[in-house]
């Protein structure tokens, strides 16, 4: 958020706060009494990106059990540990097969800039990985400068056309987004370019509300005959993904499945938005943690784990991160927030221009204003010019490289020569509430809250 | 539920015939959809083809991409002639949910009635249907023109961006809803209007073009018995004082 409407201090307070003896409330912090604030002064509802900042149980609360006695680690620079996955092989005939794992989530022309689609394309590709569109139609750029690009089917349609649905090396149906399940996208005014427009088939300069239901199926029925089609028009050659918000991913996963999905990519609640109120990003959806085992269940009872490839996305930053959602079961991940980092988001070299906007590095997250100094969430000219696609490229691309190594680093020492090795038997959990989500032991002892019934 | 058949069980069922003058005829009852829309898409121009025994079948002529003419004698199931880009798909009977889904350009005509999401998001191209159309008819339409001889259903036009929609007969509750630059006509009665949809004047430029729909669609109605609707644009922007409308 922006603090717009509140008297900022023309000089940072000196004396430590605590020191004067002042208590601050945990149920009224600074804030929260910002966001009456800004509430009382506006009328609105705060829009804002990102994904939900509330600390919930996560990763760092798994830990890892690597081998000694009685099992065998890989010898860490020799012994081949594999990252490559294939996706989609459940039906099409030329499903996508990446070098890792980490793929790159949805996020559309529109809500960045051409330069950041341009910047996506090229670090994905260069590591094989695949990238994906978003709520504003395929670009050339995109197209151009990605290798594996992954087509989404939204709700709005904008700019949905089957000459870009052949070219797309697979379809993403989307029924929700961990930032906002059950919500659709929102392009405010200041993004609304006339190229953005045209894209999208809607005045210049409006504040665009996306649809939230698809306007031609509802239901899983529909969905299984909606596949059909887009597989009939593709010549059953392209993969085709259905991705949720997680909320119900037990349920939605078996559906999906069922639907005839190749892949289902489910999103938690820490997934990224380009903007959405912000009521609904903290309040809605679980986060990945608890999601994963509900949605690898369903496909191992439906007997599809591992046939129907599972992409996990919503707070990835590590490659601890990735070799933990594969030990949970996910054949994937996707990143879009980390990723928007690596590019140069919230990039403390623009520290003095993020103040100018109220915020600062490492909070901004009005990527709805469209005045990003970092030039990746605008349609500015001028500021998306400051983003060198190369440049922005190749970090993406040695962080995705770390984030392979980190995996394997850590599936090597579990003694595995794949990361789809891993497994939840390798998992500790360090709090009650993410052993009881991760559905893995709590550290030390042999006890699943939910699963067994005492220690 | 349908039944997803595997690629690797079926192939080409017959091949385009290169006389442009016989169309190539598929029966339905013998043949897979999948051998015919293949056909479909390696057809070049001129080319014509008659499906017998559609049955109800679902996507049925998706995907065509050349201006060829596809006849289909009987009821068609959901998103016949989907993603239509050239061309003409006439079905002789009824079609099922999200007909022309999509269209891009060309023709679709439906002699009977079809059923909800008709012409959904269609970006070009005209989308004819004889009888009634159900619900969401014409929804987030991109430019797609819809002349539709009998009535229309509840929600039609929702969040319709860009086109024309012609009712020759009534319309049904919410018509427009939250609708951005496209322009419905309506010979009939509006059960009621959705918000940010407002009756509009009739002017000279508005008759010329429902006159050319008219014609297109192969009608006779009189363009002076009907009224024009669309965006108020009055929530194009949040604004605190529309906060009873979202």
């Amino acid at each position: 958020m922006t603090i717009t409407s509140i008297p900022v201090p023309t000089a940072a307070p000196t004396q430590d706060i605590a020191e004067l003896g002042l208590r601050e409330s945990a149920t009224f912090d600074r804030a929260t009494i910002a966001d009456i604030q800004r509430a009382a002064a506006t009328g609105v509802y705060d829009i804002r990106g990102w994904g939900a900042k509330r600390k919930v149980p996560h990763f760092d609360d798994l830990l890892f059990l690597g081998a000694s006695m009685s099992r065998y680690p890989l010898e860490g620079y020799r012994e081949k540990c594999d990252t490559d996955v294939v996706l989609g092989d459940r039906h099409a005939s030329r499903p996508l097969h990446l070098q890792t794992p980490v793929t790159i989530a949805g996020m559309s022309f529109g809500a960045l800039s051409a330069n950041a689609k341009e910047a996506l394309g090229r670090g994905a590709s260069e590591v094989g990985t695949s990238t994906t569109t978003g709520d504003g139609g395929m670009t050339p750029e995109e197209r151009g400068q990605s290798k594996h690009l992954v087509y989404q089917y939204l709700p709005s349609r904008y700019g949905m056309n089957p000459d870009d649905l052949r070219k797309a090396d697979a379809i993403e149906i989307v029924l929700g987004q961990g930032a906002k399940p059950g919500g659709g996208g929102m392009l405010l005014g200041q993004k609304i370019t006339e190229r953005v427009a045209g894209m999208r088939t809607l005045p210049v300069g409006i504040d665009q509300r996306s649809a939230s239901r698809h306007p031609d199926w509802t239901g899983p029925d529909d969905l299984e005959i909606k596949i059909g089609e887009l597989r009939e028009i593709t010549d059953w050659k392209t993969p085709i993904y259905v991705k949720i918000g997680a909320s119900r991913p037990y349920y939605d996963t078996a559906l999906a499945v069922k639907s005839g999905a190749d892949v289902v990519v489910l999103d938690g609640m820490q997934g990224g938005t380009a903007a959405t109120q912000q009521v609904f990003i903290e309040n809605v959806g679980i986060p990945t943690l608890a999601a994963i085992p509900q949605a690898v269940q369903a496909l191992q009872e439906l007997g599809m784990h591992r046939k129907v490839q599972l992409i996990v996305s919503g707070g990835i930053r590590t490659g601890a991160d990735v070799a933990k959602a594969m030990a949970l079961g996910a054949d994937a991940v996707a990143i879009g927030t980390a990723a928007l980092i690596a590019l140069g988001d919230n990039d403390p070299r623009y520290a003095a221009e993020y103040a100018d906007l109220g915020s600062a590095a490492g909070f901004y997250d009005d990527f709805q204003d469209g005045r990003d100094p970092a030039g990746i969430t605008t349609q500015d000219p001028e500021l998306a010019s400051r983003l060198d696609p190369v440049a922005a490229g190749k970090r993406l691309a040695n962080y995705l490289r770390v984030l392979t190594m980190e995996a394997q680093t850590i599936a090597r020492a579990c003694g595995k020569s794949h990361l789809h090795n891993l497994e939840p038997e390798d998992l500790v959990a360090l709090t009650i509430e993410a052993s009881a989500m991760a559905r893995v032991p709590l550290a030390g002892t042999s006890w699943i809250p939910g699963v067994q019934g005492s220690f | 539920m349908v039944t997803l058949t595997a690629p690797e069980t079926l192939g080409a069922v017959t091949a385009p015939d290169d006389d442009a003058a016989a169309p190539t005829v598929v029966d339905l009852a013998d043949a897979p959809v999948r051998g015919l829309n293949q056909d479909l898409h390696h057809a070049v121009d001129g080319q014509s083809w008659t499906v017998a025994n559609p049955g109800g079948k679902h996507s049925l002529a998706v995907g065509i991409n050349a201006d060829v003419t596809v006849t289909i004698d009987g009821h068609a199931g959901y998103y016949a002639a989907g993603m239509h880009q050239k061309g003409t798909v006439k079905v002789n009977g009824n079609a099922g949910v999200g007909l022309a889904e999509n269209i891009m350009s060309g023709t679709v005509h439906v002699t009977g009635d079809a059923s909800q999401s008709a012409a959904a998001t269609g970006h070009g191209g005209l989308v004819v249907i004889d009888g009634n159309a159900g619900a969401r008819c014409g929804i987030s339409m991109k430019g797609v023109d819809i002349v539709v001889g009998g009535n229309i259903g509840h929600m039609s036009a929702f969040m319709a961006q860009a086109g024309r929609l012609v009712v020759c007969g009534d319309a049904g509750d919410a018509l427009g809803d939250s609708i951005y630059e496209a322009r419905i006509y309506v010979k009939g009665t509006v059960a009621s209007l959705g918000a940010d949809c407002i009756e509009k004047p009739l002017r000279d430029e508005h008759l010329a073009e429902l006159a050319e729909l008219l014609a297109a669609a192969g009608r006779t109605d009189n363009p002076a018995d009907f009224s024009r609707y669309g965006s108020a644009r009055n929530l194009y922007h949040f604004h605190v004082d529309n906060s009873t409308a979202y």
